[in-house]
């Protein structure tokens, strides 16, 4: 229940509803500021260093607690965790958090575009190749980050708009086989195009670099951390993007025109420019996340971005949730865990040799070829089936639950269905 | 008497061999409540799919507030000031009451898609600026108690009450109401019946409607117009129109039930 | 606007039209000589032949998007289940051929049946996408089970036709009885396919519930079961698919990628057209097949999909498709 005798709408607007955002900020700016003074003086990175910093942060967000508490709090304290993780836990893990990063990116514009404008795309590989391929190649031509990611969300935001084209006279299925068509030939040309992207063989792809030599500074970010603290930044701020677009005009005509097109144009939203626009931003997203991709991986090659990333990308939002943003990272986290857990099934099956042979095929399924595949298929099952709204929904329940705790009602969330759910006429 | 807000002149549409309307005129005055009846299939709904651009006229023209609106694109036609609400509800199902209502605001807004991204202080106080005038209209609707539900699970009276306050929150010149009454209880359509005279006398907004119960007519409208077969039959106050002898004719036999 | 989209359209059927009929008019004329034109027949036949596979697929696909609005992404698994089915009864229990094929045939419409019934059915209502993500989902499971099913695995097997190796010579143009296998059964099935759907009570039944389910089921048509027996249909149709591509290619547990080629098929023609699913298969088959003779390598790759994007841009609704508006 609302409260009703306000004088100010403001706070419906907030990210942060109680008023958590400017601790946030200040907490970041100030966090970024150190960072990047380390940074430019050369000096290493010290433990001491990150944890007084993490500790001040706390404090700040102890004393917002205090004060306001709520939401805030967890995501400040989520802030700190994130912050603090890398002299935490080992590098390999390190590595891993930076890969939820950059999938979350992407995660984001899907987000945007499917959930929010409810535009299917099938093609999202090419975005997040062509991404990949700028920022390899500026960067192999000598310029440092602040050229080439732009430049890399540039492009990918013009083929988003090239491939959002087709959106403007075609819908739903027409529209998801034509980005998938467009991303097929994208990946051609870039198996193809020898001169420049080496076609199958792929390119190496060097570390990200901040400033030129001849200005005198210059930071190669070359290991771990310092990866992991880029892809963190560049995600925040996507999701920042992400969020502002959500509660703007903007992202409100997207709505409309998921739910309804004809009344959307009827109310003044222009349909042509709200699709290229969430086409443009999705694949500007998708774009930033193939540019981190290539730099972290190091390397790059057309194999890499097949409709199998495309179709990743989807599952990535089926299991995380298309509600909200927060299906982004939960996706993300899915898709880069996910792997690790088969692969740790796999080492933790006892060896085959000398048991019935029942109980020996089973031991041997996971290490079969495609078991991957069919888990992944299973849990789309599952998801779909019992928690269309993805982990997010799933938080969501729980949360609730324990809110709620001897209150809660079993039919509580139980799904309404509508079975003349007709899309034809859309 | 003023200049007219909305001229139709010759207006028709043709689907295949069929003419659903078919040469429609008339004007509807600045301020005044003016109906559209006519039995179904009569072209009712043509019209104002028509005059919201959703569909191309074959021939006519149709002027509103002095300006050639016959070729615009549909989405500029809110920007004139034209709002409307649909047959069979056309809502954001999957949104709340409040962002159906602030979609309606999509007219006015003034910040571009650069502010939006960085959510400027300009775009917030136009977004508190929206705020406050939807919940004018959620006040003047009495929806406060479903502001943060989502549509899918309303029932359709408070649906019918949230596209009309959709179409009022984008502040229109001219509402047009197809059909308001379609589904509702008695009780909530002469509470339709008061809202449509207060928006008529408290919001100065002219408004086009179609409908079919004839009491709600006879109680909100200034002028009615009669279809039938696309083609205008009759033009005038309530009661002179439904004495009309084609009028009687076209109606034959359902004039009582209606 | 739309004017010119559609004068261009027309423009270049025409022209397809123009190409396709040109060299044997040319070769009669005697600007192009004897032997490239038999080059060129060879290539539309086998692309043909190929297209035969993608239509039947894309039929499939169509199928039931027409009955049941849902995009089946497994519909490729399915011919590949399909083909293995087969498979097992003709080379691994060393059945005849006709009847390890009709047994495998009928044991994929079990499996198709299945499907909707485990599956699809429970998720019947929630957004289109969710649907296509469970079909998709089955696609991956159906991979994975294919590939540690003992006997079939990763491996690449070949069924033995009874027409193996052998050919039809029309004139000078040599045709593999595969080929010409495929393209004979394709239009028998394409022919008893139509007498099923305008003769027999359940195929009228079938396209009463395509197009209208809720009055379909005022009229007393079980819809639900309707429903499962088109997924019945589509499966035995996607078998056969797997029969005819098994002596061109392989059985093996990736053939089911062909329904990258079938969708765009299936949407040339428009989606949800019969027809146009089968024109759309031959016409990307055909085309496939003489972009791979005649233009530079990689072209055949990306011939189906500059086809569909074009046909898309100028005929957003396919080739025989459709455009539903919505009433308001």
């Amino acid at each position: 229940m609302r409260f009703l005798l306000r004088t100010s709408y403001g706070q419906d607007i907030r990210l942060f509803p109680f008023g958590g955002a400017p601790a946030l900020w200040t907490g970041l700016a100030l966090w970024a500021a150190i960072v990047g003074g380390l940074n430019v003086a050369s000096l290493p990175l010290v433990r001491e260093g990150w944890l007084a910093l993490a500790a001040g942060y706390a404090l700040v967000f102890g004393l917002v607690l205090s004060r306001w508490g709520g939401a805030a709090f967890w995501y400040g304290l989520l802030g700190v965790a994130v912050i603090v993780a890398p002299m935490l836990v080992g590098t390999y893990f390190v590595g891993q958090l930076t890969f939820v990063f950059v999938y979350a990116i992407a995660g984001v514009g899907l987000v945007i575009l499917l959930g929010l404008a409810g535009q299917i795309s099938l093609g999202h590989a090419a975005f997040f190749a062509c991404g990949a391929y700028v920022a390899a190649i500026l960067n192999a031509e000598g310029w440092d980050i602040l050229v080439s990611l732009p430049a890399a969300v540039l492009v990918s935001a013009v083929l988003g708009v090239v491939i959002g084209l087709p959106a403007l006279r075609m819908t739903g299925i027409y529209l998801g086989f034509a980005t998938y068509a467009f991303a097929f030939i994208v990946e051609e040309i870039l198996a193809r195009w020898d001169s420049v992207t080496n076609g199958t063989l792929g390119i190496a792809v060097g570390s990200p670099v901040l400033g030129y030599e001849s200005w005198g500074w210059q930071a190669v970010l070359e290991t771990e951390v310092e990866l992991y603290f880029l892809a963190l930044a560049l995600f925040v701020g996507t999701l920042v993007v992400g969020l502002n677009v959500q509660r703007s005009p903007t992202g409100r005509a997207m709505m409309a025109i998921r739910d309804s097109e004809t009344a959307a144009a009827s109310m003044g939203v222009n349909l042509a420019v709200t699709k290229t626009t969430a086409f443009a931003l999705s694949a500007a997203m998708a774009g930033l996340a193939g540019a981190l991709y290539g730099h972290v991986l190091h390397f790059i090659s057309p194999e890499q971005f097949t409709i199998l990333l495309s179709i990743n990308l989807l599952v990535m939002m089926i299991v995380g949730g298309l509600g909200a943003m927060h299906g982004a990272v939960f996706g993300a986290v899915f898709l880069v865990m996910m792997p690790q857990a088969i692969s740790a099934l796999k080492g933790a099956m006892p060896p085959a040799e000398g048991l019935p042979e029942v109980l020996a095929f089973l031991v041997s399924l996971p290490s079969a070829p495609g078991f991957e595949a069919g888990i992944y298929g299973l849990i789309i099952i599952l998801f779909i089936i019992f928690e269309p709204m993805g982990l997010h929904g799933l938080w969501l329940k729980v949360k609730t639950w324990f809110r709620l705790f001897p209150l809660y009602k079993k039919g509580m969330f139980k799904r309404q269905k509508s079975y003349m759910a007709s899309e034809r006429n859309r | 008497m003023s200049r007219p807000l909305l001229c139709v002149r010759d207006l028709a549409i043709q689907f295949g061999g069929v003419r659903a309307v078919d040469g429609a005129t008339f004007d509807v005055m600045p301020g005044e409540v003016f109906t559209i009846i006519g039995p179904n299939g009569a072209g009712k709904s043509t019209i104002f799919n028509l005059v919201s651009r959703i569909y191309d006229a074959t021939a006519g023209t149709i002027v509103f507030d002095g300006h050639d609106i016959t070729r615009m694109p549909v989405h500029r036609i809110a920007a004139q000031g034209i709002a409307r609400t649909f047959q069979n509800n056309e809502l954001f199902e999957y949104a709340t009451v409040l962002q159906n209502l602030l979609v309606g605001r999509h007219r006015h807004r003034r910040t571009g898609l650069l502010a939006h991204v960085l959510f400027t202080p300009g775009a917030r106080r136009e977004e508190e600026h929206h705020r406050r005038k939807v919940e004018e209209v959620i006040d003047f609707l009495d929806l406060q108690h479903y502001r943060d539900q989502s549509i899918a699970g309303l029932p359709y009276g408070v649906r019918k009450k949230v596209e009309l306050g959709r179409a009022l929150a984008a502040e229109p010149k001219l509402l047009l109401l197809d059909e308001p009454s379609s589904g509702l209880n008695v009780e909530e359509t002469e509470e339709m019946s008061f809202w449509i005279s207060d928006i008529k006398k408290l919001l100065g907004i002219t408004v086009v409607m179609i409908e079919h119960d004839m009491s709600l007519v006879n109680d909100v409208s200034d002028r009615v117009l009669a279809l039938n077969y696309g083609k205008v039959i009759a033009v005038g106050t309530p009661s002179e129109v439904q004495a009309h002898p084609e009028v009687v004719r076209a109606y034959l036999g359902s004039e009582d039930t209606a | 606007m739309e004017r010119v989209f559609a004068a261009l359209w027309r423009l270049l059927v025409a022209a397809a039209l123009l190409g396709f009929v040109a060299p044997p008019v040319l070769a009669a004329l005697g600007l192009v000589s004897g032997a490239d034109l038999v080059n060129y027949l060879q290539q539309v036949v086998s692309g043909a032949a190929l297209g035969c596979v993608y239509a039947l697929v894309a039929l499939g696909i169509v199928l039931i998007y027409k009955a049941t609005e849902t995009i089946n992404f497994a519909q490729g698994e399915l011919m590949m289940l399909g083909a293995f089915l087969c498979f097992t009864f003709v080379a691994i229990l060393g059945l005849p051929f006709w009847a390890g094929a009709l047994l495998g045939i009928g044991a994929c419409a079990v499996l198709g049946m299945a499907t909707d019934r485990i599956v699809v059915r429970p998720v019947v209502g929630q957004p289109a996408f969710a649907i296509v993500m469970v079909t998709l989902g089955f696609g991956f499971v159906a991979r994975s089970l294919a590939s540690v099913i003992p006997g079939w695995g990763t491996d690449t097997h070949t069924i033995v036709t009874p027409f193996a190796n052998q050919i039809v010579a029309l004139g000078p143009v040599v045709i593999s009885q595969d080929h010409a296998a495929i393209i004979v059964a394709t239009a028998l099935l394409c022919g008893l396919l139509y007498l099923f759907f305008t003769h027999t009570k359940l195929g009228l039944a079938m396209q009463a519930a395509s197009q209208n389910q809720l009055a379909a089921y005022y009229m007393g048509i079980p819809v639900k079961t309707v429903f499962t027996m088109i997924w019945g249909v589509s499966a035995g149709v996607a078998a056969i698919a797997g029969l005819m591509l098994a002596p061109i290619a392989f059985v093996h547990t990736q053939m089911g990628m062909i329904i990258f080629k079938a969708f765009p098929a299936a949407v040339l023609g428009g989606f949800g057209s019969i027809p146009g699913a089968i024109v759309g298969g031959l016409v990307i088959g055909i085309v496939e097949a003489l972009a791979g003779f005649y233009l530079p390598e990689g072209f055949k790759d990306v011939a189906a999909y500059v086809v569909l994007l074009v046909v898309l841009l100028l005929k957003p609704e396919g080739i025989f498709g459709h455009v539903r508006k919505k009433k308001v």
